[in-house]
């Protein structure tokens, strides 16, 4: 083992090997953050669709899930990177091919990743407002209280805190899945640690360090995800630690 | 007040409600009584509208509940409901339980609506409660927040689907003394119970049903000495021990 490996000078960039690795850490914690949030934001809103009264709506919610649930993650990276820049009409298509594309990659890595784990959400969200019995919704709407209303206050404040767990587990998959954004072109973690061997040929300093990256991400997103879990926790309610 | 005409509803195939019709006048306390699966439940859940019909139509307070056009969050406001689950809302206090439909649907302030839910909760007894949630109180408890939280809203009529059936035996009484004074007081109510002996204290007249239709609509002494339907003979001899 050779971990002064770390503090050598790489051969281009005017930084040692360790900036690299921070540098893919940066883009790696980067990409999840906008793609959590892209994740979040669809699946709320697919999953909410899905539960809705108007048919039109479950069926664009059930369209949304089957699409991005039934294709490996690969696959959809590639869509994203060789076919959808194409099919962008007219000047935005354009406009996204003459950018950095370092910034291009970025952009199509957050859409891909934050929809393809946005469909997974979407079937949680779906899950945490059926498991609430039909009853909240007739309370609510006997109150006077319009739909939207009634799952603005009264069903998503219980459905979120109901789905906290296995969405821990799916930002967790998020951050192992960002990996592959490095096949499209995205230089994260991975992209750096293969770089790093190719330059330095030492696999088992690379991999351990980026095996250790991810854990301290990973560890620190599901202490964050506790604390969040215990703060928003109701009084008198089974969902947190039994008395 | 209330005008049932000629309500008809399926579920697929399967005829839930028959052909009902009534009318509940202001200050009236019905009862509605029968076996279970006999429509009691839809039939008062489509009194603000909760389950829609397929045939006939209602009128609360002047409003036709059964027009497409109807403001059913604005209907809704003004017709109080009970569950048999209680269904407060779990995430939020007694208060705040309280508080939330005043302020989003009447449009009140946060003291204005805080004043009248003490006021409340003081009527039924749940003024030291008003802090705690939902998963700390007991049944009996829950279901008398529930109602001062219906009664938030000042209704013109309260509909209660059941409001005993999930407490346990020594819990009915304390929410069955907050809907008697409530009776006293004049609200007008639709109770669906099997409690006969809140019917024979408060009420005026019983509906009782079978298979989806009205087959009594009787005053309540009638209805317990002289019951008109075989049915109805049958039921009581069951339910009052």
């Amino acid at each position: 083992m050779h971990w002064g490996l770390f503090f050598e000078q790489a051969p281009f960039g005017g930084v040692q090997y360790y900036q690299w690795l921070l540098r893919g850490f940066a883009v790696t914690v980067e990409l999840s953050v906008c793609a959590w949030v892209v994740a979040f934001l669809a699946g709320s809103v697919f999953g909410i669709m899905r539960t809705l009264p108007h048919r039109a709506f479950r069926a664009a919610g059930g369209f949304y899930v089957a699409v991005f649930r039934n294709i490996p993650l690969i696959a959809q990276f590639f869509v994203w990177y060789l076919v959808v820049p194409e099919l962008l009409p007219g000047s935005l298509g354009r406009d996204l091919k003459a950018m950095d594309p370092e910034i291009q990659f970025f952009i199509l890595a957050v859409a891909c990743l934050g929809l393809f784990t946005g469909g997974r959400i979407c079937e949680q969200v779906r899950s945490g407002i059926q498991a609430q019995s039909r009853g909240q919704l007739s309370a609510g709407l006997a109150l006077g209280l319009t739909l939207p209303q009634c799952y603005r206050h009264v069903i998503m404040p219980n459905a979120y805190r109901i789905i906290m767990p296995p969405m821990t587990s799916e930002i967790l998959n998020m951050i192992k899945n960002s990996a592959v954004a490095s096949t499209i072109g995205v230089i994260d973690l991975s992209a750096q640690a293969n770089r790093l061997l190719e330059y330095s040929a030492r696999p088992y300093e690379s991999f351990i360090a980026i095996t250790l990256a991810y854990v301290t991400l990973n560890f620190t997103v599901m202490f964050l995800m506790r604390l969040l879990e215990r703060k928003i926790r109701v009084p008198g309610s089974t969902g947190g630690r039994h008395v | 007040m209330i005008y049932i005409n000629k309500i008809s509803k399926w579920y697929g195939h399967f005829q839930v409600l028959n052909n009902c019709s009534a009318g509940i006048k202001k200050g009236e306390v019905v009862v509605v009584c029968g076996p279970s699966g006999s429509g009691k439940s839809t039939l008062i859940k489509t009194v603000n509208g909760l389950e829609p019909v397929q045939a006939g139509e209602i009128i609360v307070d002047n409003t036709v509940v059964t027009d497409r056009r109807t403001d059913m969050a604005g209907l809704r406001a003004r017709v109080g409901m009970v569950f048999q689950h209680f269904e407060l809302f779990p995430h939020l206090s007694v208060m705040q339980n309280l508080v939330l439909p005043q302020r989003k649907v009447l449009k009140r302030s946060r003291e204005e609506a805080e004043e009248k839910a003490m006021g409340l909760l003081q009527r039924v007894g749940m003024q030291e409660h008003a802090g705690r949630h939902p998963g700390q109180l007991s049944g009996g408890q829950q279901q008398r927040a529930a109602i001062a939280r219906a009664l938030c809203m000042d209704p013109v009529a309260m509909l209660f689907d059941e409001p005993t059936s999930a407490l346990d035996p020594e819990m009915i009484k304390e929410v069955l003394t907050v809907m008697v004074t409530l009776a006293y007081e004049g609200m007008t109510m639709i109770v669906v119970t099997h409690e006969m002996g809140f019917a024979r204290q408060v009420a005026h007249r019983i509906l009782f049903m079978d298979e989806g239709r009205i087959v009594e609509d009787t005053p309540k002494d009638i209805f317990f000495k002289t019951p008109q339907t075989l049915r109805a003979v049958d039921f009581l001899s069951k339910i009052i021990h």
